[in-house]
């Protein structure tokens, strides 16, 4: 593990860097703190902080570099020949890093000299036996192109990390002598380790910002790429959703209208059993119910929120399921084929969302000035008059919010439709049929054989950036609704 | 004196205030309605918890005792070299041992049928424990020893009522005759039921042996993701707050920072799987189904939840600390990580801990970064490959076996829940804890 190791020796420069900074700074005035500028450990830390940072953000820097440069020039490498028909210079790409890692892993097994593995062999067949012996995974017969690539690519890496370590030591030793050099009774300490920390300070803030940022460009890269091998209108206005299983045929049907229609379809079942429960409890809760009733109530439902949608999913797929099909199945009312339906993943997700619903418009009925309820009183007005007439009213934005935020949950969860709704994507109006969702395909196109560079694959990433907008159009618009209904009574 | 008085039983008028009319009536019912209606609706929902823990608690039950078969067995050094010495060493000690058996049935006066194939069948491969175990220990030949058979499966099954008699199809794992020497073995009284430990500290096993999993690896995987998130989100997650609470200045920057938080929070969590698959296996090259990997995932989620508890925390410190610290000398960045941020610890240690427990129950990340459909089935070798190695975690364990067509792996799926509900009962309560102890209100 070297990069561990550089960590450590890095580390061990710092510690080094600290104590000699710290004494030296002593040693100006003799002993007599109070001469100083500083607290002597700040200039310690001083060191310290220029030998760690500079070296780690190299370090980083050049972590992110490298593979790119190296990838370019392995790929320049293979020429257009040696790629199949039906492959691609990625799939290629993905066979040259397993045999630089199948290489590396005969090396540490002994099923080969460093020397073997480095140099231009002719034998293939030995060449992917060893690799095989070595536990690697060698998908198709090497060829000779790749093979160069490979060793290239491993030799590449390999001085790529040994000038990355060098650099990374000298830069923390550059580091200790500019800052121990700085260490004088008269150097402010202080002041250049506090700005240090406040760069680090907003270093993690800005964490948030990257990974947005992440977020949006793993999404979009990986989403024009699936545009490019899949027609995007055939994507978003296709009706039909029919993946090859093989992972490389074109015969694809990839339409997102079904999947679309089975996420709001069952995000409006969950609702439909969320919003009224939850909704009356919320207004029991914050209107009538008495202080115990309430410390025990609210922390009960809130229980609910608490549990893992995992176990969600099982009461889904093992209690609720069989229970809908034995009364509308087929010894029933005969409408339901199978336990896994749009009713059974939409009622337990319904029961999943109650305390969302609840505890957020809990917080918002609270949140309307007892002036208004007096006042409705005062003119004669019952209890659920008031609630119906004034406070509802006066809630209602904040309550639109909570119910947007509950949809973008429903919308987003995955567990429950995984286990619950079905695999079958279909347009259709029967809640008791089993339909999917964009969540459960995401989970299938991406955990499923299909290779990665294959449309049937990226068609998860396109999946996901529906997803995500559909999702932060629904928390922009709620979290806007919100502010601006809370703004009114502040 | 011309005092009349109303005369006292006269009809009350219409509008008359002591008497309810139709109108007030109808408006007294509909209060009573109303104020049902939200009762109804708590009762409804306290229903739905009580209905999901008795189902958690009723199915999840069987996972944690298993049955076994109790029975002395001796063997004597001549048997064990005649063994050792035939072709097949397993089927030789099968046969001893159903020789045995059949000794110790005739005792009881039950009149068993059985074969080497039927004892497969009900207590899997007994040659191969037998002989492994007279292997190792040489010295207990000769004299009895007392072996706790496992049962297969299916007979588990039958034993705690999930299979039944009439139900039943002959297979290669399960005849119906098979049951009525179940039903013999149970009248000898060699049938035990015992507690499952192998089930709290086992690893998974393949898809034909719904037995022999336990959520033990999976129990590791998750505690070192949990690592990983510590070691990450609450350092992070303070920092970000810290600057955001103490330093930031109102700009369009802070503004950036603080709309990506609120953002952040409600991503669903499967995109957060997406970025991890893309960037940290995809783009970093790190390893797939490694907990380090999970754990990176987990973190950025966990974060907004952490940020926005310690915020919370930190702005329940009074001004008048900072005022004092200030007015003594300190520095700003003395102040708050001096005096500030030790009242704020408890704070920020229990939304830390909600933090975790979330993660902890988090499932469809790690569906994506390919901790599903990997069959953990040891422990990790050491503490720092138990980073990077393959694993599992308790979630996606659980998913594993709820997607297995085995209805035997059911029961191990409901018994993994009822483990990681206990761990998240663990956390809650433990912040719960700290925030009673040592919250102060100022």
């Amino acid at each position: 593990m070297p990069i561990l190791w550089l960590f450590l020796i890095v580390l061990a420069i710092a510690a080094a860097g600290y104590v000699i900074g710290r004494s030296r700074a002593v040693a100006s005035v003799g002993g007599d703190h109070r001469k100083m500028h500083s607290l002597a450990s700040f200039y310690g830390s001083n060191v310290a902080i220029k030998v760690f940072v500079p070296a780690f953000l190299f370090t980083i820097a050049w972590l992110l570099v490298q593979p790119i440069v190296v990838n370019a020039t392995v790929s320049d490498m293979i020429p257009e020949a040696a790629i199949a028909d039906n492959s691609s210079r990625g799939l290629v790409m993905a066979e040259v890093r397993r045999i630089a890692d199948g290489l590396d892993s005969a090396v540490a097994a002994g099923g080969m000299s460093a020397d073997f593995a480095r140099t231009p062999q002719t034998d293939l067949d030995d060449v992917t036996q060893r690799i095989k012996d070595a536990g690697g995974v060698v998908t198709s017969d090497i060829t000779a192109p790749v093979l160069n690539a490979a060793q290239r690519y491993r030799a590449m890496n390999g001085t790529g990390n040994f000038i990355m370590s060098g650099l990374a030591i000298l830069i923390a030793l550059g580091g200790a002598w500019w800052g121990i050099r700085e260490s004088h009774a008269d150097f402010r300490a202080r002041n250049t380790v506090e700005t240090s920390i406040r760069a680090l300070l907003i270093g993690a803030a800005s964490i948030a910002i990257l990974t947005t940022l992440g977020i949006v460009l793993s999404l979009i890269f990986n989403t024009i790429e699936f545009f490019r091998l899949y027609p995007a209108a055939d994507f978003f206005f296709g009706t039909n959703w029919a993946p090859s299983f093989s992972g490389r045929g074109g015969s694809s049907d990839l339409g997102v209208l079904p999947l679309l229609w089975g996420t709001f379809y069952i995000s409006i079942v969950a609702l439909a059993v969320a919003v009224p429960i939850g909704l009356f409890a919320a207004i029991y809760l914050s209107e009538y119910a008495s202080k115990r009733v309430r410390s025990v109530a609210k922390p009960l439902l809130e229980v609910l929120a608490g549990i893992p949608t995992i176990v969600y999913g099982l009461f889904a797929l093992l209690t609720v399921g069989p229970l809908l099909l034995e009364i509308f199945g087929k010894d029933g009312l005969g409408w339901m084929q199978a336990g896994t339906a749009v009713m059974t993943a939409g009622l337990v997700m319904g029961i999943m969302l109650i305390p969302f619903v609840s505890s957020l418009s809990d917080d918002i009925i609270n949140a309307v000035p007892q002036a208004l309820r007096d006042g409705s009183y005062g003119l004669g007005a019952t209890q659920s008059e008031t609630i119906k007439q004034v406070v509802l009213p006066a809630a209602l934005p904040g309550i639109v919010g909570a119910i947007l935020l509950a949809a973008s949950r429903a919308i987003g969860e995955t567990m429950i439709v995984v286990l619950g709704a079905g695999a079958a994507a279909r347009l259709s109006l029967n809640p008791f049929e089993a339909m999917t969702t964009v969540t459960a395909k995401i989970v299938s196109q991406l955990t499923g054989d299909a290779d990665f560079a294959s449309p049937e694959a990226l068609v998860a990433f396109a999946l996901g950036m529906t997803l995500f907008v559909i999702t932060l159009a629904l928390n922009v618009l709620a979290l806007y609704i919100v502010r601006k209904y809370r703004e009114q009574y502040e | 004196m011309t005092d009349t008085s109303l005369p006292q039983n006269a009809p009350r008028g219409s509008n008359s205030i002591l008497a309810t009319d139709a109108r007030t009536k109808k408006r007294n019912a509909a209060e009573k309605r109303f104020r049902a209606l939200g009762m109804g609706a708590i009762g409804i929902g306290l229903f739905f918890l009580i209905v999901l823990f008795t189902t958690i608690i009723r199915s999840g039950a069987p996972a944690f005792t298993r049955t076994v078969v109790d029975v002395q067995f001796t063997l004597t050094q001549a048997q064990y070299d005649e063994a050792e010495g035939t072709l097949f060493k397993t089927a030789a000690y099968a046969d001893l041992f159903i020789a045995q058996l059949g000794e110790i049935l005739a005792e009881q006066d039950v009149a068993a049928d059985f074969d080497a194939e039927s004892i497969e069948r009900t207590l899997g491969k007994v040659g191969g424990t037998l002989r492994e175990f007279y292997r190792a220990n040489e010295d207990q030949l000769d004299q009895p020893v007392n072996f706790s058979l496992a049962t297969s499966s299916r007979v588990d099954g039958y034993l705690k009522g999930r299979v039944t008699l009439e139900g039943i199809e002959d297979s290669r794992f399960l005849m119906a005759s098979d049951l009525d020497l179940v039903d013999e073995l149970q009248a000898a009284g060699v049938i035990k039921s015992e507690f499952n430990w192998p089930f709290i500290t086992g690893a998974d096993s393949g898809v034909d042996n719904p037995g022999g999993a336990g959520i033990g690896a999976s129990v590791v995987g998750s505690f070192f993701m949990m690592l990983v998130v510590l070691a990450l989100a609450l350092p992070i997650g303070v920092a970000a707050s810290i600057y955001l609470e103490e330093f930031a200045v109102q700009n369009r920057f802070t503004d950036l920072i603080e709309v990506n938080i609120s953002n952040l929070a409600a991503v669903p969590s499967i995109v957060f799987g997406i970025l991890g698959l893309a960037v940290f296996i995809q783009f970093a090259g790190l390893p797939q189904s490694a907990p380090l990997v999970g754990g990176l995932v987990l973190t950025l989620m966990t974060l907004p939840t952490i940020i926005i508890s310690t915020r919370a925390a930190l702005k329940a410190v009074p001004p008048s600390i900072r005022e004092a610290a200030l007015g003594v000398g300190a520095s700003k960045m003395q102040t708050v990580f001096h005096h500030v941020l030790p009242l704020a610890m408890p704070g920020i240690l229990t939304g830390t801990i909600i933090g975790l427990a979330q993660a902890l129950g988090e499932t469809a990340p790690l569906l994506l970064i390919g901790m599903v459909g990997f069959v953990a089935r040891g422990y990790p070798d050491g503490f720092l490959t138990g980073f990077t190695e393959a694993n599992s975690a308790m979630p996606a364990q659980i998913y594993t076996w709820a997607a297995r067509a085995d209805a035997a792996f059911y029961d191990k799926a409901w018994g993994g829940i009822i483990i990681l509900l206990i761990f998240l009962m663990f956390m809650n309560i433990l912040a719960v804890i700290l925030r009673r102890r040592f919250e102060r209100r100022w």
